[in-house]
């Protein structure tokens, strides 16, 4: 097989000492901003953007994948000690986690949390290994219509799939996208929206918005509403698993990746909707179904699993296509376009290190995760008694270390502040910040695919959908668009919902 | 989603405002729009176009986007639709909104951008955390100094010297 043997090479690029001490890191940062509240992946992924200025390529994108994964287990720490998640997939893990930790079963929970995020990464990233070759040797002579195609298709998933309202994710998008749009044409050199600032013409960098809207304007949005008494978190010992609890749970590990794995591969959301689905699987096949809501362990387990895949399944479209289906692999893109590497279908042929070596680290941070995970949890559960005036001040000391370290420039501070308050407005007023993020990493580029696309045809709009490739995205996003008046025209299933 | 009686004889302008600062919203974007709208319709392209889709067709798109969008929602604000505030972790939603808070910390924020290059990062660093940690009501004088000038010195010499992201030293630097 060929992808194996690009898969041993990926080991030996990721079994290197310096590339191991960055998964390691990785994954141990993941874990502590996983169990931390109040901050997520994609915050940490975005204010360690910087290091991309210092890092080589192959060691940053192994310490974010850690990250991500590593984000993942240490989430679910929270929902089930504290019930109240902080990344959104983590939500169900708290419906069965919590009512378990409440009964004195909380080391029961974290283990089958964790084997489940092990279960589902593992099988998650097999997936990867398979699928990401074969999908770009499909797409890997795909033209700027297709290109086009893809981004708008990122554009109308993330504003319609997400979210509760469809205007509010519009005019987060298009905030995205005027950002994008400071700053010189890239085809003529022209100067938009620059109002004839020098600094301004360089245009806004992706790192000050990335970090403005998800780091400062996080930290601030808590600082309006900050809870003055925190939960306190359920103790909790070492996590093990009985011999009846693993007759329970293999079922509903095995099961979550086939759920997780294509979600997170298409542009619906990332973990939410299939740790959700696998929740539903899980009560309907459970012969404990009076269990659920009081905590039945494969609530817990079946969806985990799902997530730690969904993970998996997003990096398939990150690096196949340059589609960002979740804001982590949105972040992540904005670090490959620091590098000035453009993912895509090309990128298994012109940076195979990079990538194999990217997905070698992942089983390693898999392993890696398990056992920091299992004997390690009532140590990271200590984490949740961090004084909240440090954590939250801790992430603005980071961001403005971040954004200066862009350009060295005292006003790129002052824009970081204006786009933090942007994002604390966003946040006040139910604005998804996920599109305006997209928005900014895709715009440019878009615009720069359907100025080419049109430039080939001379003009002509037939340019854009001349492709079969094309076509069927346009036909998904049509789709996408119509499904709310599709919907209605079905038939009404009878289906109750948890 | 309507709960406001519309139709002749209801509420007037004003009170069909009230508790609406969602309009804000709705008056940024509109903002915005004018303002990428007019940015690109005076945009000179003769000389610089390439192609047959020059540098002002998509700001043209976006500006118009943003002026459709800053009415449809200003309609969905005036029917009674509301933007659901973002839940969280450390998030009391039902306590009101404590602007003071961040005032300060947007304050100190700009101090640490007005000082980061005269004082270098390693101090202002250290101030933007002691003030950042003060202003989210952490009282403790004899620990927050410390942990804020260990953090951020640490920091300095992660970023500067391990990662070669370049940090302003400043005076404390040239001493050491």
């Amino acid at each position: 097989m060929d992808s194996l043997n690009s898969l041993l090479d990926g080991f030996g690029t990721a079994l290197s000492p310096v590339n191991l001490l960055w998964a390691a890191v990785g994954v141990l940062l993941g874990t502590a901003i996983g169990v931390l509240p109040g901050i997520g992946p994609a915050m940490a992924v975005a204010l360690l953007l910087p290091v991309t200025y210092g890092l080589d390529p192959t060691a940053a994108f192994i310490m974010f994948a850690g990250i991500y994964y590593g984000g993942m287990f240490g989430g679910s720490t929270t929902s089930i000690l504290l019930n109240t998640p902080g990344e959104t997939a983590a939500v169900v893990a708290a419906m069965e986690g919590h009512p378990m930790a409440k009964a004195g079963r909380g080391a029961q929970a974290l283990a089958a949390a964790a084997i489940g995020h092990f279960a589902g990464g593992m099988i998650g990233t097999i997936l990867l290994v398979f699928l990401a070759p074969t999908v770009a040797d499909l797409a890997v002579d795909i033209g700027a219509p297709d290109y086009f195609a893809i981004m708008v298709l990122a554009f109308v998933a993330v504003t319609s799939v997400l979210g509760s309202s469809r205007i509010r994710g519009f005019a987060s998008l298009l905030i995205g996208l005027t950002l994008g749009l400071v700053g010189l044409d890239r085809l003529t050199g022209q100067q938009r929206l620059t109002f004839g600032s020098l600094q301004l013409a360089d245009g806004i960098d992706v790192v000050i918005v990335a970090v403005g809207l998800f780091a400062i304007g996080e930290a601030l949005w808590v600082a309006l509403h900050l809870r003055t008494r925190p939960d306190q978190p359920i103790p909790v010992g070492r996590p093990w698993l009985g011999k009846a609890e693993l007759r329970r749970t293999w079922r509903p590990w095995l099961r979550g990746p086939a759920i997780g794995f294509p979600f997170g591969a298409i542009p619906a959301g990332g973990a939410e909707i299939p740790t959700f689905l696998s929740y539903v699987t899980e009560k309907r096949l459970s012969k404990h179904r009076d269990e659920f809501g009081k905590g039945a362990i494969e609530g817990v387990a079946g969806p985990e699993s799902a997530a730690s895949a969904s993970a998996a399944g997003t990096l398939v479209s990150m690096l196949t296509l340059g589609l960002p289906t979740t804001a982590v692999a949105a972040v992540m893109l904005a670090a490959f376009q620091q590098y000035g590497i453009q993912p895509g279908p090309l990128l298994f042929e012109r940076e195979p290190d990079l990538v194999w070596g990217l997905i070698a680290s992942l089983f390693i941070a898999m392993g890696l995760l398990i056992v920091l995970n299992l004997p390690l949890a009532p140590v990271w559960a200590k984490l949740l008694r961090i004084p909240r005036p440090y954590l939250y001040a801790g992430i603005l000391f980071f961001a403005a270390v971040g954004a200066y370290a862009v350009g060295g420039e005292p006003l790129d501070l002052v824009i970081l502040l204006i786009i933090g308050l942007l994002g604390l407005l966003m946040r006040r007023y139910g604005l998804p910040v996920l599109p305006a993020v997209i928005g900014v990493i895709l715009g440019p580029g878009a615009e720069l695919q359907l100025r080419r696309a049109l430039q080939i045809s001379d003009g002509s709009l037939t340019g854009l959908v001349n492709t079969p490739f094309a076509v069927t995205v346009y036909v998904v996003i049509a789709l996408i668009v119509t499904w709310p008046l599709i919907r209605k025209l079905l038939p009404r299933r009878t289906e109750a919902r948890p | 989603m309507t709960d406001t009686p519309t139709g002749p004889g209801g509420p007037t302008l004003a009170e069909r405002l009230r508790g609406r600062s969602e309009l804000g919203v709705c008056a940024l974007l509109l903002i915005l729009g004018v303002l990428v709208l007019g940015d690109a319709l005076t945009m000179d392209t003769s000389f610089a176009q390439r192609g047959p889709v020059g540098p002002k067709t998509v700001p043209v798109v976006v500006g118009a986007g943003l002026l459709v969008v800053a009415v449809l929602l200003a309609v969905d604000v005036l029917r009674g639709g509301r933007g659901e505030a973002e839940g969280g972790e450390d998030i009391d939603l039902s306590a009101p909104g404590d602007w003071r808070t961040v005032l300060l910390l947007a304050g100190v924020f700009l101090g640490n951008a007005v000082l980061i290059q005269p004082l270098g990062f390693p101090i202002s660093g250290a101030l933007l955390f002691w003030g950042s940690a003060y202003a989210l009501g952490s009282r403790s004088f004899s620990r927050d100094p410390i942990v804020a000038a260990v953090l951020s010195v640490v920091t300095f010499f992660v970023f500067d010297r391990l990662l070669s992201v370049p940090l302003p030293g400043g005076p404390l630097m040239g001493v050491l």
